[in-house]
């Protein structure tokens, strides 16, 4: 079936007790899956360390990344997947993007 | 027969004439509401963090949902409070 290739964009929140190097492996394991299951990195923009708006888990603060990328429709199951197992992720939220969204975020970088 | 100038309202005749409200998103040409930035979405937010309805903002239906749609992931994703004093 044409796998048509869309765009998403994915927001994690990781446990803040990750040290610099584990945060930056959290983030590599997940690019790597997109990219291995035929998806193509767009963007990657760690937030890093940022106090939440409420406790989520007993804690206040959580280390934020936002991994844009372009992807055939059934990558995202898979990636789902990896984040619920893993434990180091508190939340995450996987959005698909439309046209204005691309546009949107594409102009916010060049700027 | 009370002619015009005779008679005296209780209250002025003179309706302030309050500015027609318009939908922002339109009048900048805003397309899609970014849930990521929550200085932006702070304005349609009261004090304690709830939406702003529409006859308030003035926004148009439609804008009105995306703004939703963007606020609850806010919230979802702790970027936004659920409930809260003193916002601003």
């Amino acid at each position: 079936m044409a796998t048509n290739i869309q765009n998403y964009e994915l927001m994690v929140i990781f446990t803040p007790i990750l040290s610099e190097e584990d945060f930056k492996a959290a983030q590599k394991k997940f690019t790597s899956i997109i990219t291995e299951n035929g998806g193509e990195l767009v963007h990657e923009n760690p937030w890093g360390l940022r106090s939440l708006a409420y406790p989520i888990e007993k804690k206040t603060t959580g280390l934020y990344t936002v991994i844009e990328y372009k992807a055939p429709t059934d990558v995202n199951s898979k990636v789902e997947i990896q984040l619920n197992r893993d434990e180091n992720v508190m939340r995450f939220l996987l959005t698909k993007l439309d046209k204005f969204a691309v546009e949107y975020n594409t102009r916010k970088r060049n700027k | 027969m009370a002619r015009n100038n005779d008679i005296k309202y209780l209250s002025s005749t003179r309706i302030e004439n309050r500015q027609k409200k318009y939908s922002r998103f339109e009048k900048l040409g805003i397309k899609y509401i970014d849930y990521k930035d929550p200085e932006f979405l702070k304005k349609f937010l009261n004090e304690q963090g709830k939406i702003l309805p529409r006859r308030i903002t003035g926004t148009s239906l439609k804008y009105q949902r995306k703004l939703g749609h963007a606020i609850k992931k806010a919230r979802q994703m702790a970027i936004l409070p659920y409930v809260t004093d003193l916002l601003k």
